[in-house]
């Protein structure tokens, strides 16, 4: 099968790649472009994991072929960071333990940026349901959720 | 050091800091077992059978080594031909060899068959259709019952381990029988006798992440591997025996393991990497699907039991007995002794008795699953005595606190308990408001208590000390949840260095001794009290220093806050000496300062937890939600309180998950009908409500600051609390897991149809 040549941009950086028509984004960003913070949990679209945003929008990147990514930007988790300042999330993420083990963490951090830019002051019930589609088994979500609210609590504050 | 020196004495111990390896986990930089790359590496895919048993009559490689870009492909024959099947647990190598490639055999749905690797995922994905396999399907068993009975298929003749009775099918594999006093007499002397049989299916661990190596093997017998699993050194050895490697020349660096809860104990593609590399000399990488998780790893047994249990009125045990059959897959080795040993450990028996059978099906060999067979026991025996509080009028928690087991107890399954906080969780429970809080209508409150073992295990730890006076501490558990972080404070207190100034690293099988595998909640136990030890080993040499520096006898010397001081006024008189002071000059003073330490150590000190949970079930749907949940367990000591509150929630959540709604589903065909996330369905965050926690603290003897493990026994309770709380929610006694709404709903009209 031929190989497609794709042009995008990747956290804000121009990145261009040639990929398999059955390629996914998923497959792209951590096999191509190293990016691997982003984690394939299923490939099916039921864990979030691979949780990047295209064009804004908060999407499962294995549900996404890489072709599609052509003329859009796509935000991932390497992303999130502004240099060596912590988004808000990240900070209070390590700071109230909101990971055992840290493979669920990139897609929820994608998720949950996404959810406070859209409503900056969400109740514990809407951060739940936004959150529903990112699977951790770890933690039982209490720490996650708290995690979330108080960010938008603080965020709320500062601006 | 006595516990009573430390009391409230801590200054690390017990605080809440950032955790080492957090910027690397939120920033995507942490790297996982598929995040590894090497330059000519390879990606391989293994081919899996569609039967749930049948005879692998030929495998025709040929069309496959000829598609583009494969480089190798490897069946059975690629493995030692050195290793004999034998019974029970003799022959586990064996096992696991069977189990990674099959023989002769496929003994279950997934069960690998043959494996590729070539320059593209895609490309070792194609290549697998076109390796042709024939089959002969033989008759199959998946339910653990009908594997007991004589006319079950045979999975394999001769497993049966020496203790299993004569004239069981050969299908019983193990066989545990324990217990002491006259369970008959105790049950004539009851006021009240009840006897259930109760049912519960097939769950998986569900890591997120799922299994992923890569793997480098030359001709010369050396290699390297990088995998996420809970323990890599048993990697090394099992991989090793596998492919006939000498065990050294096997190098394996455990990565960031996403997930584990006991699945990551066992080796299932390590091997067939390794023997791919080897065979196209190259590096190969071989990540599974989460079908292939489903299908092929994990998940724990499920179980039939029958337990009975008789009370006097005023809530006093008279005799206990439970019968426990686990269904292991196609391989002995399920925790059918630990599920009865488990059982009635709670409680102060005058009169028990647990028989436990270890069977075999044509399905996954089950893998540990946090606190392997104790949830399942605790739903059982737990329900019982719900139902005898119910019928006799009792207050379950009184009653719970009235048979509890204490310091000094004659276990249910042998020894004497030393000092524990079954008590103290009981009595915490009490006290909490949950409680005694109102129901609404419709809802229903249950409560379980939860035992588990824990464990010790070999350990070794090893401290550097560098010129700066900074610490290097090298562990061989891989962290699953924030282990660095209590390693580093426990590292912390010995030394009295700030908590920053320790780098923690899990260190590869070539860089420590023997770790055992990150298993039996040790890790914080037995790897804490390996890195409590080798900062001690490297006080001792830093007050030796100071003590030549001085001209003072080495024992006149203490180590306090960071500094060696005079032990006493006739040591002399000397500012305290700065722990960067000493290792500024060690290079000149006798060389570098390391501390290790290596043991195997055997205090690790059992733990009970007790939950309570409130449900509700709506009765038209069968739905049921847990609307509030409460967790107790005794922690001994917590060194990092957010970190033993996560692994509390973490169980409780998998609990819930295990009672409500997750399930190994398998068709007649004895296939497995749902092996994706869709249809294996956690629980997700709008399912949960918070879980509140609470630490009690009675400390182990067996530890200097009296930790014992906590990541399982949280996962004990769950399945008996929640069952009592739904029971009471729908006025009806569930006796089987998942209590899907389907079940709901059956149960709700099977009473309306008795009533
Ligand atoms: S990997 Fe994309 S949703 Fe699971
Ligand atoms: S922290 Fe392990 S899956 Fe979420």
């Amino acid at each position: 099968m031929s190989m497609i040549h794709v042009n995008t941009k990747v956290n804000g950086d121009e990145a261009e790649f040639l990929c398999d028509p059955r390629e996914t984004l998923l497959d792209v960003l951590r096999d191509q472009l190293n990016l691997t913070g982003s984690k394939e949990g299923c490939g099916t679209g039921d864990c979030g994991a691979c949780s990047v945003t295209l064009d804004g929008r908060l999407v499962c990147s294995c549900l996404v072929l890489a072709v599609e990514a052509e003329g859009h930007e796509i935000g991932t988790v390497e992303g999130i960071a502004e240099g060596e300042t912590l988004h808000p999330l990240q900070q209070k993420f390590i700071e109230y333990a909101a990971l055992q083990c840290g493979i669920c963490t990139p897609g929820i951090l994608v998720a949950a940026k996404s959810l406070l830019e859209k409503n900056p002051d969400p109740t514990e019930s809407e951060v739940r349901y936004w959150l529903a589609g990112n699977l951790c088994r770890c933690t039982g979500y209490d720490k996650i959720i708290r995690a979330v609210m108080d960010t938008a609590k603080d965020m709320r504050e500062a601006s | 050091m006595a516990l009573d020196d430390q009391k409230g004495g801590f200054k690390f111990i017990g605080t809440r800091p950032n955790r080492p390896d957090g910027l690397d986990k939120v920033t995507g930089r942490a790297r996982f077992g598929a995040d590894a790359h090497a330059s000519g590496m390879l990606h391989a895919a293994i081919l899996r059978s569609p039967h749930a048993h049948a005879r692998i009559k030929k495998i025709d490689t040929s069309r496959a080594e000829a598609a583009k870009g494969v480089k190798a492909i490897v069946t059975r024959a690629d493995f030692t031909q050195s290793l004999q099947p034998a019974p029970g647990m003799k022959g586990e190598n064996w096992n696991i060899l069977e189990n990674v490639m099959a023989g002769d055999t496929a003994l279950y749905d997934g069960h690998a068959v043959a494996a590729v690797a070539a320059t593209s995922a895609l490309a070792a994905k194609d290549a697998l259709k076109l390796i042709e396999v024939e089959y002969e399907p033989l008759p199959h068993v998946t339910d653990v019952d009908k594997a007991m009975q004589a006319d079950a298929p045979v999975i394999r003749e001769g497993v049966a381990a020496g203790t299993v009775p004569k004239g069981l099918h050969p299908n019983v594999a193990g066989y545990h029988e324990s217990g002491h006093g006259d369970v008959e007499a105790g049950f004539a002397e009851a006021d009240l006798v009840v006897e259930d049989h109760f049912v519960t299916e097939a769950t998986h661990q569900g890591y997120i992440e799922p299994h992923a190596c890569l793997a480098q093997l030359g001709a010369d017998g050396k290699g390297e591997l990088w995998c996420c699993t809970q323990g890599h050194w048993n990697v090394q050895k099992v991989c090793a025996a596998l492919l006939d490697l000498e065990t050294s020349q096997l190098r394996v660096t455990a990565s960031e393991i996403g997930g584990g809860f006991g699945g990551k104990t066992a080796v299932f593609i390590e091997p067939v990497a390794l023997a791919l590399s080897r065979k196209a000399n190259r590096p190969v990488k071989l990540v599974m699907s989460r079908a292939e998780v489903f299908r092929a790893t994990g998940p724990t047994s499920s179980t039939s039991m029958d337990v009975k249990i008789g009370m006097k009125k005023d809530g006093t045990i008279t005799a206990a007995q439970g019968v426990f059959r686990l269904q292991g897959g196609a391989f002995p080795g399920a925790p059918a002794d630990m599920t009865a040993m488990c059982a009635f450990a709670p409680y102060a028996l005058k009169n028990v008795h647990q028989i436990g059978y270890d069977v075999m099906t044509n399905r996954p060999k089950q893998a540990a699953y946090r606190a392997p067979g104790s949830p399942m026991a605790a739903f059982g025996v737990e329900s019982v005595i719900d139902e005898l509080c119910n019928q006799l009028g009792l207050d379950p928690l009184d009653t719970r606190l009235k048979n509890a087991s204490h310091e000094g107890t004659k276990a249910s399954y042998g020894p004497k308990f030393q000092r524990i906080g079954l008590v103290e969780t009981l009595e915490a429970a009490k006290a909490h408001p949950h409680y005694t809080a109102p129901l609404k209508p419709g809802q229903g409150r249950g409560i379980s208590c939860g035992f588990w073992f824990n464990h010790g295990g070999e350990t070794a730890v090893s401290l550097a000390l560098s010129e700066d006076g900074t610490v290097q501490l090298a562990v061989g558990t891989p962290d699953i949840g924030g282990s660095r972080a209590s390693m580093a404070l426990m590292a912390a207190e010995v030394l009295g260095v700030p908590y920053d100034n320790i780098r923690v690293i899990i260190a590869d099988t070539a860089s420590l001794g023997y770790n055992e595998i990150s298993h039996g909640s040790r890790v914080t136990y037995a790897s804490g009290l390996a890195t409590i030890k080798a900062a001690e080993d490297a006080v001792k040499k830093l007050c030796a220093r100071a003590a030549a520096k001085w001209g003072i006898p080495e024992d006149a010397v203490k180590w306090e806050d960071g500094c060696a001081v005079p032990s006493g006024p006739n040591a002399g008189e000397f500012p305290p000496m700065p722990i960067a002071e000493i290792t500024r000059k060690m290079g000149a003073t006798g060389g570098p300062i390391c501390g290790h330490f290596e043991a195997t150590p055997e205090g690790a000190g059992v733990s009970f937890a007790t939950h309570i949970v409130d449900s509700e079930v709506d009765p038209e749907t069968g739905k049921t939600s847990v609307v509030r949940y409460t967790v107790v367990q005794d922690a001994g000591k917590a060194i990092h309180p957010t970190y033993v509150e996560g692994q509390f929630q973490g169980g409780a959540a998998q609990g819930i998950g295990w009672a409500l709604n997750e399930e190994y589903i398998y068709g007649e065909d004895g296939r497995l009908q749902n092996p994706l996330f869709l249809d294996y369905r956690i629980p997700v965050a709008s399912d949960l409500p918070m879980i509140d926690t609470v630490i009690v603290e009675v400390p182990n003897p067996g530890h200097p600051y009296g930790v014992r493990g906590v990541g399982e026994t949280s996962i004990c309770p769950p399945l008996a609390a929640i069952a009592n709380a739904v029971s009471a929610a729908a006025g009806v006694r569930m006796r089987q897991l998942p209590m899907s709404p389907p079940r709901i709903l059956e149960a709700l009209e099977k009473q309306a149809g008795d009533g």
